[in-house]
């Protein structure tokens, strides 16, 4: 047993070693069959796993900075369990996209050593939350938006992305819930939290139309990919239901402006994407290769 | 050459279906059905087990603990294989994984959705009364959606006062 390290001692090979996870991060991958269909454009499938892996690992990353500071525990326990749901996803996808494109990058090398424009997330997960009511807010978006795609994504022609979809449309159906039942305790609670919550859906509304451009890597990938327009009447139904019951509705906003046509989607980005990288990813850049 | 011999599949199956969860460790990996296949294959232990969710960071632990017993039990050759596909649903989790939960104040899982069904957003209670596991009382409401692992949510009982787990349908 090393007594100087209590990591090290519950890592031991013992009976008593399962109780200790997370002294190491295992591929996602091992014992999966994750191999290329025949027939489907490895660059184009391995971009496809990054946008929704990268929305996955962004938004994750930014619900992991609300832990500590959510207003009751049991919101803490939530957003952690959102948070790593999201996080599971994201590792799958990102393994997936470091093996299709040839490069063998294992996840590390895909979430550390990118540049912001490398990143193919869509830039409703950048901003950090500047309250309760906006992270709710833009949780029900995102989820209800993630669902509706997984839901579809199911029937892929491709195997590995089908079961990732599987898993996770069953998760995201407990992340919309509880964002759903926030905005109506708030939207339809005192007229401070109506108003709060209000001003959150006007911030967030603008990048919600840009979940729905279909990009022509999605285009491409006939039966493998979703293409997200497929989604909007079912995303507009239940966000209605869900402000109709919350008092709130669709705020009138303009959408966010793209660059030249260009959005998250093509790696470009709020400014708020440069910041988080640079902090999730610091670690990993002052010591590379490092391990614990 | 080693034919597929029945009597060390079965001992083998035996042997991966003894791991506990490390989150529930008075379950075993069969009793939450996530272990799905033990198979020889060319005179290898092939291992097939299916993640609960995706982030679980169970799963690691689970699959180094079933490769460990296996060699330790005096198989040679053994792989540990994750299936995606199905997804897991609570629905898997054994009759006597339901005993051992009730009984270790773990409320089991009321039946999962069936898949294929359309799943609206919920804005009032998601299911029907959950039994408090310890006095058997309909009247429990829950606290957290969420719970301290990923598959379980947080109620409270009126009858007898306790707080108590619930292994939420999936």
């Amino acid at each position: 047993m090393d007594h100087d390290s209590a990591y090290n001692a519950l890592s031991e090979a013992s009976d008593d070693r399962r109780w200790a996870f997370g002294t190491g991060f295992e591929d996602p991958l091992a014992g999966v069959d994750a191999s290329v269909p025949a027939g489907v454009a490895g660059p184009s499938l391995a971009t496809y796993c990054l946008m929704l892996g990268d929305d996955a690992l962004v938004f994750s990353h930014r619900l992991q900075e609300w832990l500590t500071r959510l207003p009751e525990l049991e919101e803490e326990v939530a957003v952690a369990n959102i948070a790593l749901d999201l996080l599971g996803q994201a590792r799958l996808l990102l393994a997936r996209a470091g093996q299709a494109d040839g490069s063998g990058r294992d996840e590390d090398a895909i979430a550390f050593f990118r540049e912001p424009r490398q990143w193919r997330n869509v830039r409703l997960v950048e901003a950090a939350d500047a309250d309760f009511a906006q992270l709710v807010v833009r949780l029900l978006v995102f989820s209800t938006w993630r669902r509706a795609v997984l839901d579809r994504l199911q029937a892929s022609s491709d195997p590995f992305l089908a079961a990732v979809a599987g898993k996770g449309v069953k998760e995201l159906a407990y992340h919309r819930d509880f964002a759903a039942g926030w905005v109506v305790r708030l939207g339809d609670g005192t007229e401070l939290s109506h108003r709060r919550t209000a001003s959150a859906l006007e911030a967030v509304w603008p990048l919600v139309d840009e979940l729905f451009d279909a990009h022509p890597v999605e285009e491409s990938l006939v039966g493998v990919a979703v293409v997200p327009t497929a989604v909007r009447a079912e995303f507009d139904e239940v966000i209605d239901a869900v402000l109709a019951a919350a008092t709130l509705s669709r705020p009138r906003v303009a959408r966010a402006g793209a660059v030249g046509g260009r959005a998250g989607r093509d790696g470009v980005h709020t400014e708020a994407l440069g910041f988080l990288l640079a902090e999730m990813q610091s670690v990993a850049r002052a010591h590379p290769g490092g391990r614990w | 050459m080693s034919a597929p011999v029945t009597a060390p599949a079965a001992a083998a199956w035996a042997v991966a279906a003894s791991v506990p969860d490390p989150e529930l460790p008075f379950l075993t990996v069969a009793d939450l059905g996530i272990l799905r296949g033990v198979e020889p294959v060319d005179g290898a232990v092939v291992v097939t087990v299916t993640p609960t969710y995706s982030g679980c960071p169970a799963m690691a632990e689970i699959q180094r603990d079933i490769h460990r017993r296996l060699i330790q039990a005096g198989f040679e050759r053994v792989e540990v294989r994750v299936a995606l596909a199905p997804p897991w649903t609570t629905d898997w989790i054994t009759d006597s994984g339901r005993r051992k939960l009730a009984a270790a104040g773990v409320a089991p899982p009321l039946a999962a959705p069936s898949p294929g069904a359309p799943v609206p957003v919920n804005l009032g209670p998601r299911r029907g009364p959950v039994p408090c596991p310890r006095c058997a009382s309909p009247a429990t409401t829950q606290t957290s959606a969420f719970g301290a692992t990923a598959c379980t949510s947080l109620y409270r009982c009126h009858g007898c006062g306790e707080p108590f787990e619930y292994v939420r349908e999936i």
